[in-house]
């Protein structure tokens, strides 16, 4: 890479975002390791879609500093683009075409060659262990299985970061688990993950999190400092302790 | 009493089979749980039994009513929350209400008490129009206009599905407290945990119900001992349980791994050995009781399509 080493993937500083009077996103800071699964919790509008979608360069941020995978989301959020991969919570996959297809498609759209597509597209569902879907048409994967050919989709750049957006809503519980495989598998081999869930085991998982309440990001630690802080013993009690405390303290409806 | 009843009730569509003669019965005031992923059937079962489609076989009937023949008396009765947000976004709060009321030839005020619990919470934006409630704000009024004719059966599909803890709590508070005005009360929900929260449940996956019981009586049927584990790094636990020639089954929970063993009685302590002995030091290991999750995984692990052999 031609750009400046950073020890981080994520480096945001004072990141805000503002929509005419409304703070949806209000000096947050926060930096994600090389490699790290980041989970990126936080109550319905409390401004985590704003910031991911400033941090995947396509929404332009209000204020403050970013970096992603060393590029600059101010000023290079067009090369940016290139080295991420982002997966939405609504599904994003052609239900008319294979698993194959898509693969081939979302490899097209990040402009690898025949012979790039054809060896990665093996290489991930070998890899996953999900060889036997290959020629399967979309529309008739449970979901499950489509949220885990998405995110292959994702990785089809080998992008450094990857950014989820609340993927396993919904997913059978035994499916969930093997997609969290296939998450620690990807970080294991150094590439970051930001996740949003809304799934207080699955932020147990998850090497740190961070919590935002009203725009502002009140939190960033591990579940288990967090745990240990506030005398709890899941990170949902965590959530609602957080959440609410925050609430009442700064009387928001 | 008998509110809601299914017999056998099969759908399709076209070659899916989404609903494989699944039979349930729902006592009066009963807050009865639908549990199971995407796809599991859950709102084509809530359809069909809120006489929205028709289903290809079987026989339902709500308060005695059968949902083909008398589908109109039985609409009068039973209130219905899709999955989605459909009250109308450009009336406010209180224009919704209303409307809903008229339909039903009543008055907000006629039923007041019964939503009072729920609409208070909104009612200071009872001029905001519905599409400009937050997530948490629209759930209260979808369900406060679900409720505005006093329904003996209340229907929710999905009610937590994308809604953050904070409101997933206060909801099911909500429902909590409708049992007292003695509302028979179906719900689905692909969040386990909340199973916890009916008074009974039936576990649904691809179609079929795979087991209807009280939370208390499905946990008490857990096959096996269920143990676990953790050191501080799940992921390689998992990998080296895995790898253990005895085991049956092993995922991570929370940050705990759960392991059965194909044995019918272990010595745990033979576990941490085992571990400990494989670069996994530090084993902590405990025998606990089942969730509603585990049984759901126990229950499904015998009927995966698609798993990799």
């Amino acid at each position: 890479m031609s750009q400046p080493e950073t020890a981080f993937s994520i480096y945001v500083e004072n990141l805000t975002k503002k929509f005419d009077d409304f703070v949806a996103v209000d000096k947050i800071t926060f930096n994600v390791k090389k490699g790290e699964i980041f989970g990126f919790l936080g109550a319905n509008g409390a401004g985590k879609t704003t910031a991911m979608r400033m941090l995947i360069g396509v929404l332009e941020p209000t204020s403050g500093k970013g970096e992603v995978a060393g590029y600059d989301i101010f000023k290079n959020s067009r090369k940016l683009k290139k080295h991420i991969g982002y997966m939405s919570q609504k599904f994003s996959l052609y239900d008319d075409l294979t698993a194959k297809e898509n693969m081939r498609f979302f490899g097209g759209i990040y402009g690898l060659s025949n012979k790039e597509i054809k060896n990665r597209t093996k290489e991930l569902l070998t890899h996953f262990k999900m060889e036997h879907i290959e020629e399967e048409r979309v529309s008739s994967l449970p979901l499950g299985w489509k949220q885990k050919l998405a995110f292959c989709t994702a990785l089809m750049h080998k992008p450094d970061v990857v950014f989820l957006d609340e993927p396993t809503s919904g997913v059978d519980p035994s499916i969930r688990r093997q997609f969290w495989e296939m998450i620690y598998e990807t970080a294991e081999g150094g590439v970051t993950v930001l996740v949003t869930t809304h799934n207080m085991d699955e932020a147990e998982y998850c090497h740190r999190i961070s919590m935002m309440v009203a725009g502002q990001m009140i939190k960033v630690d591990t579940p288990q400092n967090l745990k240990n802080e506030y005398k709890l013993d899941t990170m949902a009690e965590v959530f609602l302790h957080l959440a609410k405390g925050y609430e009442k303290e700064h009387a928001i409806t | 009493m008998t509110s809601i009843s299914a017999d056998n009730i099969v759908m399709h569509y076209g070659k899916v089979k989404a609903l494989d003669a699944v039979s349930l019965k729902v006592e009066k005031g009963e807050l009865f749980g639908l549990i199971g992923p995407d796809g599991a059937g859950k709102t084509s079962l809530i359809k069909i039994l809120g006489t929205l489609l028709l289903a290809n076989g079987g026989k339902a009937e709500i308060e005695g009513m059968d949902v083909v023949k008398q589908y109109q008396n039985i609409r009068r009765q039973i209130g219905y929350m899709p999955g989605k947000f459909s009250l109308y976004q450009d009336l406010t709060v209180e224009e919704n209400l209303n409307f809903y009321a008229s339909i039903f030839g009543t008055t907000l005020e006629e039923n007041y008490d019964l939503i009072k619990g729920i609409y208070q919470q909104i009612e200071p934006f009872k001029k905001r129009r519905a599409g400009k409630l937050s997530g948490g704000m629209k759930q209260k009024l979808a369900l406060s206009c679900a409720l505005i004719h006093k329904p003996k059966v209340l229907f929710l599909d999905e009610p937590t599905r994308g809604v953050d803890p904070v409101s997933r709590q206060e909801l099911w508070n909500m429902l909590q407290s409708l049992k007292k005005e003695k509302i028979t009360i179906l719900v689905s929900t692909a969040y386990m945990e909340e199973a916890l929260l009916c008074d009974r449940i039936s576990l649904m996956d691809h179609g079929k119900i795979l087991a209807t019981n009280s939370p208390e009586g499905l946990i008490a049927d857990f096959e096996k001992p269920l143990y676990a584990i953790r050191s501080g790094n799940s992921f390689k636990i998992i990998k080296k349980l895995k790898a253990y020639e005895h085991a049956n089954s092993v995922y991570p929970f929370g940050d705990w791994v759960h392991y059965t063993d194909q044995r019918d009685t272990i010595d745990p302590t033979e576990i941490k050995s085992y571990l400990e002995n494989n670069d996994t030091p530090h084993i902590e290991i405990k025998q606990i009781k089942a969730t509603v999750e585990d049984c759901y995984m126990s229950l499904t692990s015998k009927n995966k399509s698609y798993e990799p052999a």
